[in-house]
C-alpha cells in the first residue's frame, strides 16, 4: 500500500516536472504515461494539464493550489473540488516554504535562548544571573509539553471566537500536510511548532518585570495558569482562523484588527501582564537605595543582537512562507530597528551628554517591538517614522513615566514592551499600506468580506486597531491580577527576605554563575 | 629605615617603578586599592537608575628603604605620579624598627 502511494507520488512529480520543461514535450509525456488501471470501479478524474499547472503556480505565489480544482459547487452553493479530483501540489508541503518556516522557528527559539537570557541576565545582579537563565529555560520546556497538550489546539484549531477546541490536543492530526487554514505550503506539523517558539518567548519576557526576587515555585504555577488565562485565548482570538480579532484572515471577525507577528498577544500582553505582577509582588530589597547597577551590559550587548537576528525569523517568518509579503517584513523590520537604535542613544546624547550602550541595545528592542504588529502592512516609509516613535516613546516613558509612579519594573518589561507594543498596534492602524499586502486589499478576500480593507483604504483602520488594545489590555491585566492574587494568597510570590538578599542563584538553585577563583 | 607607602593612579605604575629603578630600589610591593578624597567618584547611569560610585581604583605601592635613600625615594614617586589633576593622591613616610630578610635572617638594612 506504502509503496503504491509512493510510487504514484513520484510519478506524479516526475511527470509534473516534464510538462514544466516546455509545453511541446506535454504530448510525449502523454504518451509515455501508463493507461489508468482499469481494475478500479470508479475510475478518479485526472486533472487537466491547466489545473497542474496552476497548482505549482499557486507555490509561486503562495496561494491554494486548490483553486482550480474547484469547478462544482457543494450543497450549500460554494466552490467544491469534485470527488477523487487531486494534484501532486494538494496536500504536499512546499520545500521551500518549509524551510523558510523551520530556520524562522529556530530563528524564533534562539531570540530566547540565549538572546533573552542574555539580555535580561546581563541586566541583573551578579547574585541572580542564573536564576534569569533558569527560568527562561523552564518556560521553554514548560511551555512546549502545554503546547503539545492542548495549548497549541485552543490557540489555532477551530472553536468559539474566543478559544479554539480540543481537536488537536496531543497535536492529533497535526502532520507534515499543510492545514490550509493557516498555510498552503508549510507543514501543519512545522506551524505549529513554529507558533510554539511565540508561545514560549511571551511568558519569558514577563521575567523581566519580577526578575531578582520572585521566587521558582511562585514562577512555574503563575506561568502555567497565565498561558490558559491569557495567552492561549489571545493568540486564538487575534490568530485562530475564527479568532475574535483576525481581521485579516477571518471574514466575521468581531474587532476587525491587524497584528501581523505579535504586538498585541506577544508584546502588549507580556507587557501589561509585567506592570501587574511587579506592582502584586512589590519592590526588590534595597530599592533606590543600594546599588542594582546591571553586572555585565557585555551579555546584555550579545542577548540584544541575538534577539536583533532572531526576529527576522519572529516578523519575517509571519508571513508563513518566503514571499513578497516576506520580503517587505524583513524590510521595514531592519529600517525600524536600526533608526531606533540609532535615535535612543541620540537622544541621551543630547540631553544627558553621553550615550549608553544599554541605550542603543534598548532602542534596538523598542525598535524591534513596535515595528512587529506592523512589519507586513506598512512600508518603509511608514516604518522610519516607526523607527522613531519607537525610540522616543519608551525613552520617554521609563526616564520621565517610572520614576514618577516608583514602582520596580526591575528590566523594564512593561516601559519596552506594553508601552512599544501598545504604540505599534496603533501606528499600524495608522500606516497600513495595502499595495505591499494584497491581504488587507479590497478584493476577493476575508478582509474585504469583513470591512477591514475599507478601513484601511479610508484611514479609520486605528479605531479597530483601539478597540483590540482594549480588549488585549483589560485580558491581560484582569487575568494576571487574579493569577498573580491567587498564587499570592496561597504558595505566595516571593522569596524570603534573606534569600533575595543573599541572591537566588545559590539559594534556589545551588549554583554560582561566576567562580572566578576556580 | 623608612617605609615609603604611595597611593597612586593605577596608569602610573609603571613610570613610578622606572623613576624608584634608577635609584636602585628594585623590591616593592603593589596593591590594587579602592578608595577616595577630594577626588570624589562617577556617577553611572543605567536608563534610568543612577548610581555614584564613590570608591575609585588606585594603586598602592609599599617600599622600604634606608634612611638616605627616603628622601630621594619620595621625590622621585612624587614627580613620577603627577598629572597636576585632581586624584593623584598621596604618599605617606613612616619609620620602620627592623626588617628580615626570611630566608637568609639577615636584619635591618641588610634585609631590604
Amino acid at each position: 500500500m506504502k509503496m503504491s502511494k509512493l510510487f504514484t507520488r513520484t510519478h506524479r512529480t516526475l511527470s509534473t516536472l516534464l510538462v514544466v520543461v516546455g509545453v511541446t514535450l506535454s504530448t510525449v509525456v502523454a504518451q509515455t504515461e501508463p493507461p489508468p488501471p482499469a481494475a478500479n470501479a470508479t475510475i478518479s478524474p485526472a486533472p487537466t494539464l491547466e489545473q497542474r499547472v496552476a497548482g505549482l503556480e499557486a507555490y509561486l505565489t503562495n496561494t491554494d493550489p486548490a483553486a482550480t480544482l474547484k469547478t462544482v459547487k457543494d450543497k450549500d452553493g460554494n466552490p467544491a473540488i469534485p470527488p477523487g479530483l487531486t494534484t501532486a501540489a494538494i496536500g504536499t508541503p512546499g520545500p521551500g516554504a518549509n524551510a523558510w518556516q523551520m530556520t524562522s522557528a529556530a530563528l524564533v527559539l534562539f531570540m530566547t535562548l540565549p538572546g533573552l537570557f542574555l539580555f535580561y541576565g546581563g541586566l541583573v545582579r551578579r547574585k541572580n544571573v542564573l536564576s534569569v537563565i533558569g527560568q527562561c529555560y523552564l518556560i521553554a520546556g514548560l511551555v512546549t509539553i502545554l503546547w503539545w497538550v492542548c495549548g497549541y489546539s485552543f490557540a489555532f484549531s477551530h472553536g468559539s471566537p474566543f478559544l479554539g477546541h480540543l481537536s488537536f490536543a496531543f497535536l492529533k492530526g497535526v502532520t507534515s500536510a499543510p492545514n490550509t487554514d493557516y498555510s498552503y505550503w508549510v507543514s501543519h506539523n512545522v506551524f505549529s511548532i513554529y507558533q510554539l517558539m511565540f508561545a514560549i518567548i511571551t511568558p519569558a519576557l514577563i521575567i523581566g518585570a519580577i526578575a531578582e526576587r520572585m521566587k521558582f515555585s511562585a514562577i512555574l504555577v503563575f506561568m502555567t495558569l497565565w498561558m490558559f488565562v491569557v495567552y492561549f485565548p489571545l493568540a486564538h482570538m487575534v490568530w485562530g482562523i475564527d479568532g475574535f480579532m483576525n481581521g485579516v484572515w477571518n471574514s466575521h471577525a468581531g474587532i476587525k484588527a491587524m497584528d501581523f507577528a505579535g504586538g498585541t498577544v506577544v508584546h502588549m500582553s507580556s507587557g501589561w501582564s509585567a506592570l501587574i505582577l511587579c506592582l502584586l509582588l512589590g519592590k526588590r530589597i534595597g530599592f533606590g537605595r543600594e546599588n542594582m547597577a546591571p553586572h555585565s551590559l557585555v551579555f546584555c550587548a550579545i542577548g540584544t543582537g541575538m534577539l536583533w537576528v532572531g526576529w527576522y525569523g519572529f516578523n519575517a517568518g509571519s508571513a508563513l512562507g518566503a514571499d513578497e509579503i516576506a520580503a517587505n517584513a524583513f524590510t521595514t523590520t531592519t529600517l525600524a530597528t536600526a533608526v531606533a537604535s540609532f535615535v535612543w542613544p541620540m537622544t541621551e546624547y543630547v540631553l544627558r551628554g553621553k550615550p549608553s550602550i544599554l541605550g542603543f541595545c534598548s532602542g534596538a528592542v523598542a525598535g524591534l517591538v513596535v515595528i512587529t504588529p506592523a512589519c507586513g502592512f506598512v512600508n518603509s516609509t511608514g516604518a522610519v517614522i516607526i523607527g522613531v516613535f519607537a525610540a522616543l516613546i519608551p525613552f520617554f516613558f521609563i526616564v520621565k513615566v517610572k520614576n514618577f509612579f516608583g514602582y520596580d519594573d526591575a528590566l523594564d518589561t512593561f516601559g519596552v514592551h506594553a508601552v512599544g507594543g501598545t504604540l505599534g498596534a496603533l501606528l499600524t492602524g495608522f500606516l497600513a499600506d495595502p499595495t505591499v499586502n494584497g491581504n488587507i486589499a479590497k478584493g476577493t478576500n476575508a478582509a474585504s468580506a469583513n470591512g477591514l480593507a475599507d478601513l484601511v483604504a479610508n484611514g479609520t483602520a486605528w479605531l479597530e486597531q483601539l478597540k483590540a488594545i482594549g480588549l488585549t489590555l483589560t485580558l491581560a491585566v484582569v487575568g494576571t491580577f487574579v493569577i498573580g492574587s491567587l498564587v499570592k494568597l496561597t504558595i505566595g510570590l516571593r522569596a524570603a527576605p534573606e534569600l533575595e538578599a543573599g541572591g537566588l542563584d545559590v539559594n534556589e538553585h545551588g549554583e554560582e554563575g561566576y567562580i572566578l577563583e576556580a | 629605615m623608612k617605609k615609603i607607602e604611595a597611593i597612586i593612579k593605577p596608569f602610573k605604575l609603571e613610570d613610578v617603578k622606572e623613576a624608584l629603578a634608577l635609584l636602585g630600589i628594585e623590591g616593592m610591593t603593589v596593591s590594587e586599592v579602592r578608595g577616595f578624597g577630594r577626588q570624589k567618584g562617577h556617577t553611572e547611569i543605567y536608563r534610568v537608575s543612577e548610581y555614584t560610585v564613590d570608591f575609585l581604583p588606585k594603586i598602592k605601592i609599599e617600599i622600604v628603604v634606608a634612611d638616605s635613600l627616603s628622601e630621594r625615594a619620595c621625590e622621585a614617586v612624587v614627580q613620577a605620579a603627577k598629572t597636576g589633576k585632581i586624584g593623584d593622591r598621596k604618599v605617606f613616610i613612616s619609620p620602620v624598627e627592623q626588617a628580615i630578610r626570611i630566608r637568609t635572617e639577615e636584619t635591618d638594612e641588610a634585609a631590604i
